[in-house]
């Protein structure tokens, strides 16, 4: 086997209540015993959660809705930071928590696939480069010069997705992208995303699609209210899911 | 060492294509934006100068360019920290799944405001003309150092603000309050001959007086004023210490909130 590029070593993610807070600092003056009492509570996303994933491995995550998921994501990305236990990545993380993060729709097309790709990690010189080929993809050359907002929200996906298809990622975090598009435009997001396992690229795959964490990934992982219930083999994890 | 400078040069990518959205999104590419930026410093000093000088009379001389070479700069001070209080929460996307320096996203608020500037400073060369002021020397390193001590103080005030209202989402207000009690605290709208001369020396703990006067004393008189410079740029520093420490402090928990 090979080496893990990710390690999550007994994370816990808690979310402090700042109901108080943000309801303004009005709010917050006017209660402020009660506000700062209730800082001090937190709920917790994520209890004690450990595991690896080894390089080149594709690694599905299932569970219900709330069980924290996008919670994991966010830690592995960097965006949150975990309260206690240790996270280590090695490697270029593309986080892929949304399609078309960025995206403004008073923007073009092509300005658009700018601003993306380098949000996602890409210098200007190589999303300029690839323009043609990120363009050709999404099948949208009729419309790229058109502002964002005149496209259906099937377009704007597409868009999206064609932008990660020409990334260069070490380490790919998905988080439910991957039913985009009609039919044909399915067929070749899964074609892009066999393309990166075959080239050796770590994928971690949030899905609600048993089906495609069952395709795709080599060993899965299913968390159920905020703990691990589950981890190993795709088929089996994805029976004990479904068995409750 | 290599990679410093490859991150050098994908930060500088960042920050310009995020500049290049907000100039582009403003404006949405019309030339008619760029009146839209001259024109509200124009009408303010219009305004001004029927209430002060029309009507009250104020003993200020040349008030009209007066008036204009403190209403620019204010205009980039306060659009700047305007558009920050809602700069992290409108790119709650950004913020909560991609994951780069957050301080970009306030900065590119800024140069925003700071780009528009620099291009609405002809309209001030054509009022200093017409007036028949002379251009002077000091002109050519005046104003790049007046704008990087005006600079620092926004970009601060930027950082500060947009972090804290993502916590206090009713700091709008509080916001809109202050800058209109820094407008009228600051010597915009009246010479510093004007202020009674035992208060004067409390203009000076207004960090916005000093690059004000500064300013001032360039388009009017065609000098740099050093030793205020001096203390407006520390003034400056301090402010954008204080806001990116609290930016950079608070920035773990930006996702949280959002
Ligand atoms: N910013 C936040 N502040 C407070 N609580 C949060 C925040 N984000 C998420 N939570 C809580 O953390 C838990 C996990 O959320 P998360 O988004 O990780 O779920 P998920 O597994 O991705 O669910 P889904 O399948 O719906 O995407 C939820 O119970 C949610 O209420
Ligand atoms: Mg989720």
């Amino acid at each position: 086997m090979k080496e893990p590029v990710i390690v999550f070593d007994g994370v816990t993610k808690t979310y402090p209540y700042y109901g108080y807070i943000t309801a303004g600092l009005k709010m917050f003056l006017f209660n402020l015993p009660e506000a700062i009492n209730h800082t001090k509570k937190s709920f917790t996303a994520l209890r004690e959660i450990s595991f690896e994933v080894c390089g080149g491995e594709c690694f599905g995550v299932v569970g219900n809705n709330g069980a924290g998921k996008s919670t994991l994501l966010g830690l592995a990305a960097g965006a949150l930071k975990p309260d206690k236990g240790t996270i280590e990545i090695k490697g270029r993380v593309s986080p892929l928590l949304e399609l078309g993060a960025g995206f403004h729709p008073e923007l073009t097309g092509r300005e658009n696939i700018v601003l993306n790709g380098v949000l996602l990690g890409m210098t200007r010189k190589r999303v300029v480069r690839k323009m043609d080929e990120i363009i050709g993809f999404s099948e949208l050359e009729e419309f790229i010069d058109q502002p964002l907002r005149t496209y259906s929200s099937g377009m704007v996906t597409r868009l999206g997705f064609s932008v990660i298809a020409h990334l260069d990622p070490e380490i790919l975090l998905v988080d439910e992208v991957l039913a985009v598009g009609d039919i044909n435009f399915q067929k070749k997001c899964m074609d892009k995303i066999m393309g990166f396992r075959a080239n050796g690229v770590t994928m971690v795959l949030v899905s609600h699609s048993l089906d495609q964490v069952q395709r795709l990934c080599d060993r899965a992982m299913w968390i159920d209210h905020h703990e691990i219930r589950a981890i190993g083999e795709p088929a089996a994890v994805c029976q004990a899911y479904q068995g409750g | 060492m290599d990679a410093l400078v490859q991150n050098f040069s994908y930060y500088k990518d960042l920050v310009l294509v995020l500049t290049a959205k907000e100039i582009k999104v403003k404006y949405k590419n019309s030339l008619l934006g760029y009146v839209w930026s001259v024109l509200n410093p124009l009408c303010l000093a219009v305004v001004f100068y029927f209430a002060f000088k029309f009507v009250m009379k104020v003993p200020v001389e040349n008030f009209t360019l007066f008036l204009i070479s403190g209403l620019f700069p204010w205009q980039w001070f306060s659009t700047s920290v305007n558009a920050s209080i809602t700069a992290l929460l409108g790119n709650a996307s950004l913020v909560k799944k991609v994951s780069f320096p957050r301080y970009f996203i306030p900065l590119a608020t800024v140069l925003n405001d700071t780009f528009h500037f620099v291009v609405s400073l002809p309209i001030v060369f054509g009022f200093v003309v017409f007036y028949k002021v002379h251009l002077t020397a000091a002109w050519v390193y005046g104003i790049p150092l007046l704008m990087v001590s005006q600079f620092f103080m926004t970009y601060g005030c930027a950082l500060a603000v947009s972090a804290l209202n993502l916590f206090f989402r009713d700091l709008e207000r509080l916001v809109m309050i202050g800058l209109t009690v820094l407008f009228y605290m600051t010597p915009i709208i009246y010479d510093m001959s004007l202020v009674p001369e035992g208060f004067r020396q409390y203009f000076l703990l207004n960090p916005l007086f000093g690059i004000i006067e500064g300013w001032h004393s360039l388009f009017l008189r065609g000098h740099v004023d050093w030793g205020l410079y001096l203390v407006s740029l520390l003034q400056s520093l301090v402010i954008f210490g204080v806001g990116f420490a609290l930016f950079k402090k608070l920035s773990w928990k930006f996702a949280e909130v959002l």
